[in-house]
């Protein structure tokens, strides 16, 4: 399709202001890019104007409505100000200062950020590397992400700008976590949409932690459509945070894709506490043997948030294995989705995988749907899957109250500990201490627990 | 003799629409151990748990004061806060909560129900050691989650500790003593022996004579389908060892 084609008829009305969008933004780069990168963006909206948004009627998208996003006029994210008291809440009180770029509204915001070069690391803002070196990105850009009925991987492409570049060269163990944070910051009178994509490349046998924060503005009303590729070279180790604590009125929709190394590691922890409707698509496939994903993932939803989390790990080669705990909690109105598939090939023998959901209920009108999946297409495997869906245990609620603990007090530390093993397993000390806070500031009673769980 | 501490006055119970207690009588005194002995079903454990305040355990009739006080109108924590303990039968595992700050939550709960300072870490921490020694529990168990991977010894065992970490007044213990070995039940009864104080009253409820070779009580009662139908001295516990419940009107098979 050329970049001037008109929208066939019948083209959906928003379809079509995102192209008009896309024209404009185009319109504006400069000329000296190079041909690949236009025509990324060019196979970006095209593939977007093919799929459109999705409706319920996609079976990926069965339990999540995108239309408040379909029919809200984003403009495209200019420059803003970070709120210097909500920056300092999602960076952990700077605790990562010598490792972090931050990035207000899609864009590198250079005064707060620091991330010194040397060894051959590069923690780089995409826009600069595609404006000095793009031939540094072109072999990792959309090749991790891109695939059929992605809508919104289509139209970070057709965005493409900024974000981060993370790459770690061979025999590199990088002692410090870097933080790549995306700040939204209300610019226009329009609620603006960024879309930022990040790249990270673990060179062979290195090991790296990258930590990806989102937030915003207090009751600041925006999209972020977020985009990372990974690539694990052989024996790379990864531990990826992805902290998701948008506005509660934003809506989030990401997706990280990781293509795994021979006996590489890849941790995840993905953490969506935020966003009035946060969607996190994670994709992960084992390109070499004896690799290990571990993905851990948690949810709080409130008042009438919507979360969903949909998992995908490819057993595409043999002796791998997986480790998947996905924990949720939802209360007043608030719906949670977890849809995690587990594909074990014929090829892939001895796949060791367990697969668990876990989801606490705590208000009569809060729902969960669990879906875990596990597709196994060979007989010499390890697999189990489990999901329980639930509220408070009235039993162990009279336990603790029957030794003097008040009611109220009494259900904030079984929420709590409902989630604390998802915590725990978060190696970064300050990333755990923060997240704890703020998971307690989420409960009523939290001085009295504080210290109570394990 | 002591002021009254308990007194259950024609208590009436039902458990999921069913009438459970049908009837009982109680008193007990600062000082005194008293064991309810009954068959299976008799009510022994209802009795402990609505004593407790558990939800869903519907008192239809009756009264209990305690400290000359309606106990049935306090939530279960307030009866806690004001001296009430519970040894579980059945000790619940509460993954994620550790069991030594639990313990300090709940026992600063019941100093700033009492009027007195909280605690600190370290005060707290110097208790906790003292009392582990009175059931010889280890460091490593009070350490780790409630009850999580507990041994059945391990348990009961943790329930005594608490109830020496608490410190109450009423203390009721719901069969204590079933599942455990012979060297575990000897640990469990030197610590509740240790626990002994004029300052405090105990309730053993158990289903077996055994308990009460390492525990004298000074009152035993037979709780058959709901009701006391008879209490008196130690020996009567023996003489139910010999002859059943059936003679005192338990429906015959009772065990």
């Amino acid at each position: 399709m050329s970049a001037t084609a008109q929208a066939p008829t019948g083209r959906a009305e928003e379809v079509v202001r995102w192209r008009e969008q896309y024209e404009s933004y185009s319109a504006s780069l400069p000329a000296t890019e190079p041909e690949w990168l236009r025509a990324l963006r060019a196979a970006g909206i095209a593939a977007f104007e093919e799929i459109g948004f999705p409706t319920l009627k996609h079976e990926d998208w069965r339990h999540t409505s995108v239309a408040p996003i379909a029919r809200t006029r984003f403009a495209r994210a200019t420059a803003g100000a970070a709120d210097p008291a909500v920056l300092d809440a999602l960076t952990f009180g700077r605790a990562f200062a010598g490792h972090q770029l931050v990035f207000v509204n899609g864009r590198l915001a250079p005064d707060l950020s620091s991330a010194p070069m040397a060894d051959g690391v590069h923690i780089r803002s995409l826009r600069e590397v595609l404006d000095r070196q793009p031939q540094l990105v072109e072999p990792y850009l959309d090749r991790q992400a891109v695939g059929p009925g992605r809508p919104f991987t289509a139209l970070n492409s057709a965005f493409l700008d900024d974000g981060a570049v993370v790459f770690v060269p061979a025999g590199k163990v990088l002692a410090d976590p870097i933080h790549l944070v995306f700040f939204s910051a209300p610019g226009a009178a329009e609620p603006a949409a960024s879309h930022p994509r990040v790249l990270v490349r673990v060179g062979r046998n290195s090991q790296a932690a990258v930590v990806e924060s989102y937030g915003g503005t207090v009751g600041a009303r925006y999209l972020t459509s977020e985009v990372t590729e990974v690539v694990l070279e052989d024996g790379a180790v990864l531990d990826h945070y992805r902290l998701q604590r948008e506005s509660m009125d934003a809506f989030h929709v990401g997706a990280l894709c990781v293509s795994q190394g021979r006996a590489s590691r890849f941790t995840s922890h993905a953490v969506s506490l935020g966003a009035a409707l946060s969607r996190v698509d994670i994709r992960q496939v084992f390109a070499g043997e004896g690799g290990e994903c571990v993905l851990n993932g948690l949810f709080l939803g409130e008042d009438s948030q919507h979360t969903d989390f949909h998992t995908w790990v490819d057993h595409a080669q043999p002796h791998c294995s997986t480790r998947e705990l996905y924990k949720g909690i939802v209360d007043d109105r608030a719906r949670g989705v977890f849809v995690g598939k587990i594909l074990v090939r014929p090829g892939a023998q001895k796949t060791d995988a367990i697969q668990t959901n876990k989801n606490l209920i705590l208000s009569r009108e809060a729902l969960v749907d669990s879906l875990p999946q596990l597709e196994i297409l060979n007989d010499d495997v390890k697999c189990k899957h489990g999901s329980t869906t639930g509220q408070l245990d009235p039993l162990a609620l009279f336990y603790l109250r029957s030794r003097g603990i008040g009611e109220e007090a009494a259900r904030a530390l079984l929420t709590y500990a409902f989630a604390s093993d998802v915590v725990q397993r978060i190696g970064v000390e300050a990333v755990r201490a923060g997240l704890t806070e703020q998971l307690q500031r989420r409960l009523p009673a939290a001085a009295d627990i504080q210290e109570a769980v394990v | 003799m002591k002021d009254t501490l308990l007194a259950v006055k024609d208590l009436h119970a039902s458990v999921g629409g069913n009438e459970i207690l049908k009837g009982v009588d109680l008193e007990i005194r600062l000082g005194e151990v008293h064991a309810i002995m009954g068959p299976n079903g008799s009510g022994k454990s209802t009795l402990a748990h609505v004593l407790a305040g558990r939800p869903g355990y519907e008192v239809t009739r009756g009264q209990v004061l305690y400290k000359g006080r309606d106990l049935l109108a306090m939530p279960p924590e307030e009866r806690a806060r004001e001296g009430v303990f519970l040894a579980f039968q059945y000790p619940v595992e509460i993954a994620g909560v550790s069991n030594v700050y639990f313990l300090k939550a709940a026992v600063n709960a019941l100093r700033k129900h009492r009027g007195e300072p909280e605690l600190d870490a370290i005060d707290f921490l110097s208790m906790v050691k003292e009392r582990a020694k009175v059931v010889d529990i280890d460091e490593s168990l009070i350490k780790r989650a409630v009850n999580e991977g507990f041994s059945g010894g391990e348990k009961k065992r943790n329930e005594i500790f608490q109830m020496a970490v608490l410190d109450p007044t009423l203390a009721i213990l719901d069969e204590t003593d079933s599942g455990l070995d012979i060297d575990a039940l000897r640990i469990v009864a030197r610590g509740v022996n240790d626990l002994r104080s004029p300052e405090r009253a105990m309730v053993l409820v158990t289903h077996y004579q055994r308990l009460l070779d390492y525990i004298v009580p000074d009152v035993v009662h037979v709780l058959v389908e709901g009701r006391i139908v008879k209490s008196g001295g130690k020996e009567l516990a023996l003489e139910l060892e010999e002859k059943g419940y059936e003679w005192l009107g338990a429906p015959a098979g009772s065990r």
